[in-house]
């Protein structure tokens, strides 16, 4: 060993504590303490953070929404129950693998709508209904929520969307057809839009 | 992230408190992270290397689950040395009721690396008295201070005062015996923060 032992000690203990955190996901699923899992996910449109609950996919955030500030959020909203657990993510992100490779135009994986309450939950609800490669107006989806004046409402539901990606606020544009605002920046909703393109 | 909100009302007053209050709880997993290795070491130190892994992983699925009730503002280092104690003494009394010779405590602690302590470091650790390896581990690595100590191990303040240093005393001749500069003995007498910090 080196002359203190440091590297080695460190690396040793570094590597023990991986292996008993994963460990502890492992238990603290089985024994239904794990309230919220979560991994992050490298993507074209950069690293996504999934978290889901045992009901289903609760959150996506861009990196741009501070992934440490989002987990202290669902922290304080659901349970403090939180670990880096990726197992309960496998499906979701397989799904999202396929869909940034192209192959893939709709998810299929349970969501959680729990962060999306009232009039902004009514909007996560109808935005399935825009289908892959097509867009819909911010007014259109006002339209759809039964309450067709509630335009800037819609655009606000779109931003705090808890599943972007998943739930395709991205589709939605403004009524002269240029992209507008986007929670995961302008940038990812014109690379998304144009990836549905192809 | 880690500690954070902890540490800052372990080393604050009453209002950074109740701003925590407000603040609800960390992520658990950030608790594992600033936390975890600190537990670890307590656990190798008391239970020895085999029964350590053991012991970790008893302490933070008890400390997941009774998380959400943790009051805010708790130390939540100190709430973790105290189930690790807890989880240790457990280990011990099912270890009694085990035939197999092999259930005792280990003698030594073992020669393996882990952290910035030499290797002979654990070993003589190992080697200390129960008591003053308790004092030591729950005192030098988990920083609790000898009141509560003193209440996790019996006897009085003053005795868990004695018992680690004694023990630490054990350790710097064991230190100096396998070694070179003296300075490296703070390593021994401090609590590690310096050490945690770095890993963050």
């Amino acid at each position: 060993m080196s002359a203190t032992g440091v590297p080695e000690g460190v690396a040793a203990e570094r590597e023990t504590l991986g292996r008993l955190a994963q460990e502890l996901a492992r238990r603290a699923a089985q024994e239904d303490l794990l309230d919220v899992a979560y991994r992050t996910l490298d993507t074209p449109v950069g690293v996504l953070l999934l978290a889901a609950t045992p009901r289903g996919l609760v959150r996506v955030a861009y990196d741009r929404e501070d992934h440490d500030a989002v987990l202290r959020s669902l922290a304080d909203r659901l349970s403090p129950r939180v670990l880096r657990a990726p197992a309960r993510l496998d499906r979701v992100a397989a799904e999202l693998d396929e869909y940034f490779a192209g192959v893939r135009t709709r998810f299929d994986v349970p969501l959680d709508l729990s962060l999306a309450s009232g009039f902004r939950r009514a909007v996560v609800e109808v935005l399935p209904r825009i289908g892959f490669g097509t867009t819909a107006s911010y007014t259109q989806v006002a339209a759809l929520t039964g309450r067709p004046g509630a335009v800037r409402a819609v655009g606000t539901a779109c931003a705090r969307n808890p599943l972007p990606v998943v739930v395709p606020c991205h589709r939605v544009v403004r009524s002269d057809g240029t992209p507008g605002e986007y929670v995961g920046g302008a940038a990812a909703k014109v690379g998304l839009l144009a990836l549905e393109a192809r | 992230m880690g500690g954070g909100v902890v540490a800052g009302v372990a080393v604050s007053g009453a209002p950074v408190a109740v701003r925590a209050v407000a603040a609800g709880h960390e992520p658990f997993e950030a608790v594992v992270a600033a936390h975890g290795a600190t537990v670890l070491r307590v656990c190798r130190a008391v239970v020895g290397p085999d029964a350590a892994d053991d012991a970790w992983s008893e302490t933070f699925l008890a400390a997941l689950r009774a998380y959400p009730a943790l009051p805010a503002g708790s130390d939540v280092r100190a709430w973790l040395v105290t189930i690790a104690h807890r989880k240790a003494v457990d280990q011990h009394r099912a270890a009694a009721r085990r035939p197999a010779p092999t259930a005792e405590l280990p003698e030594r602690a073992g020669g393996e690396l882990l952290g910035d302590w030499r290797a002979d470091l654990w070993e003589a650790v190992g080697e200390l008295p129960a008591k003053q390896r308790r004092c030591v581990a729950y005192h030098h690595l988990g920083g609790l201070p000898y009141a509560e100590v003193a209440a996790l191990v019996g006897g009085s303040e003053a005795a868990a005062r004695r018992a680690a240093a004694d023990g630490v005393r054990a350790l710097r001749r064991a230190w100096g015996d396998g070694g070179d500069s003296g300075d490296r003995n703070d390593r021994v007498h401090g609590d590690q923060r310096s050490e945690r910090e770095e890993q963050r």
